[in-house]
């Protein structure tokens, strides 16, 4: 099992939407469109109409040449190392 | 090869319904027979005897002090599964013990775990702390379903049903339509779904309750901990009310109810729903609980009516069937990723986990 803790829960009813954290993937749907907009925990963007090509594209990201993940820790284990 | 995912902690009991009686509950393919030692303490064992696999639930089984006498043919364990007495010898063959579980009672739920012992940690146990605490009011069941417990997931991760299901009830036209943010904690296995509605009709659940006549500002903040605990924070407040303080999150004036899901596989085909409704107005008010326990009843009722049917649906289904997705499965998605990986995580090492 690679879970290390739960988080912090609130004890309250929540009050507002969190900053995105370290590992935090968001997706917001675009106030008066269709358009969904996928923001990675490294900070970059990318809108969708499909959920499931957004979430094909945000759990592969960066994908393979690109280095926007260097130096981020990691939300879970690099799924292709042993 | 099964679905379950093993190593998680499953609410499998209200701490009301397990006593002096002996109680069973099957958790992921595993009938767990729980009772309270005379002290109090809640034991979590297997439901099935060494001897012949009789339930030792089943009467004439019975509770004798702290031991547990199988009905069949007498054979009698301790609280720690151990058996001490076999009829008709004195030797008691060395191997005859019960598989026994962790368990821990917390939010006024039983938690079992039913995987890998070493793994049982307290700590990663989901927290759902209205259910037990002053100034709350809690309204709660449990309803069979016919189900595999991912359709029930889907379900309570995508709360535009409401809409079309439970019209009348909870749903009303603006939930579907308003646009969700959606946000997954992968590490934690943690996925929040939030609807904020500025401006949206009350529906019955919450102007019978808290006795609003107008208009509504609604906010639905789902945290769902996969695999097992769903949290929906429902702010309910006149429009016109002011936020919630800034500095520490008070908010006198808004309504605020919690509703907690916990979701137990009990088959690969059949699902344990435990539902409560806590809120933090009106503690004291019988006709204001009825409502709700009736209200929230009934909507669980018309979730279960249409996921039974649907898992029908589907099982008669060809394999590789096709579904389609649209937006507000956002969150669905996400909860159907990390279940996946989970699934992956817990399967022993060689063995492809089997998706369903
Ligand atoms: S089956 Fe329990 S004593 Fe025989
Ligand atoms: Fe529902
Ligand atoms: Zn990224």
């Amino acid at each position: 099992m690679t879970r290390a803790s739960r988080p912090e829960q609130s004890q309250g009813p929540r009050r507002t939407a969190a900053l995105p954290g370290e590992g935090v993937q968001r997706i917001h749907w675009i106030p008066g469109t269709d358009r969904l907009l996928a923001v990675c925990f490294c900070r970059t963007e990318r809108e969708f109409e499909d959920p499931v090509e957004l979430w094909d594209w945000l759990l592969a990201h960066p994908g393979t040449d690109s280095d926007a993940h260097d130096g981020l820790v990691l939300p879970y284990p690099e799924r292709d190392s042993p | 090869m099964t679905s379950f995912i093993r190593n998680q902690w499953y609410v499998a009991a209200y701490g009301s319904e397990v006593g002096r009686r002996l109680f069973s509950r099957t958790v992921c393919g595993e009938p767990v027979l729980l009772w309270r030692t005379r002290s109090g303490e809640v034991t979590a064992m297997s439901d099935r005897c060494v001897h012949r696999r009789f339930p030792l639930s089943q009467e004439p089984s019975h509770l004798d002090g702290d031991q547990v006498v199988c009905g069949y043919h007498g054979f009698t364990y301790g609280a720690d599964g151990v058996c001490v007495g076999v009829p008709g010898q004195r030797r008691v063959p060395r191997t005859a013990r019960l598989a026994t579980y962790p368990v821990v009672e917390q939010d006024s739920f039983v938690w079992v775990w039913i995987g890998e012992r070493e793994l049982a940690d307290e700590k990663l146990i989901p927290r759902a702390p209205w259910l037990d605490r002053p100034g709350w009011t809690v309204v709660k069941g449990m309803e069979p379903l016919n189900a595999r417990y991912g359709l029930l997931v889907d379900n309570l991760l995508d709360l535009s049903h409401e809409t079309y299901l439970h019209g009348g009830h909870i749903g009303t036209p603006e939930v579907a339509e308003t646009p969700i943010t959606t946000e997954v904690d992968e590490s934690a296995a943690v996925v929040r779904v939030s609807r904020h509605m500025d401006d949206a009709a009350c529906p019955p659940f919450y102007a019978t309750s808290t006795g609003i006549e107008g208009r509504i500002t609604r906010w639905q903040d789902i945290e769902y901990h996969a695999p097992c605990l769903y949290l929906l924070h429902s702010r309910i407040a006149p429009v016109g009310t002011p936020p919630p303080a800034e500095e520490d999150g008070s908010d006198p004036d808004a309504f605020h109810v919690e509703v907690v899901y916990a979701i137990t596989p009990e088959t690969e085909g059949t699902t344990h729903d435990f539902w409560a409704v806590a809120r933090d107005f009106a503690p004291e008010d019988e006709k204001v609980t009825d409502f709700l326990r009736e209200s929230n009843r009934t909507v669980v009722l018309q979730d279960v009516v249409a996921l039974d049917v649907l898992e029908q649906a589907l099982q008669a289904e060809q394999e590789g069937y096709q579904e389609l997705s649209i937006n507000i499965d956002t969150g669905g998605l996400a909860a159907r990723r990390i279940l996946e990986r989970l699934r992956r995580e817990g399967a022993p090492a060689g063995e492809p986990a089997v998706a369903r």
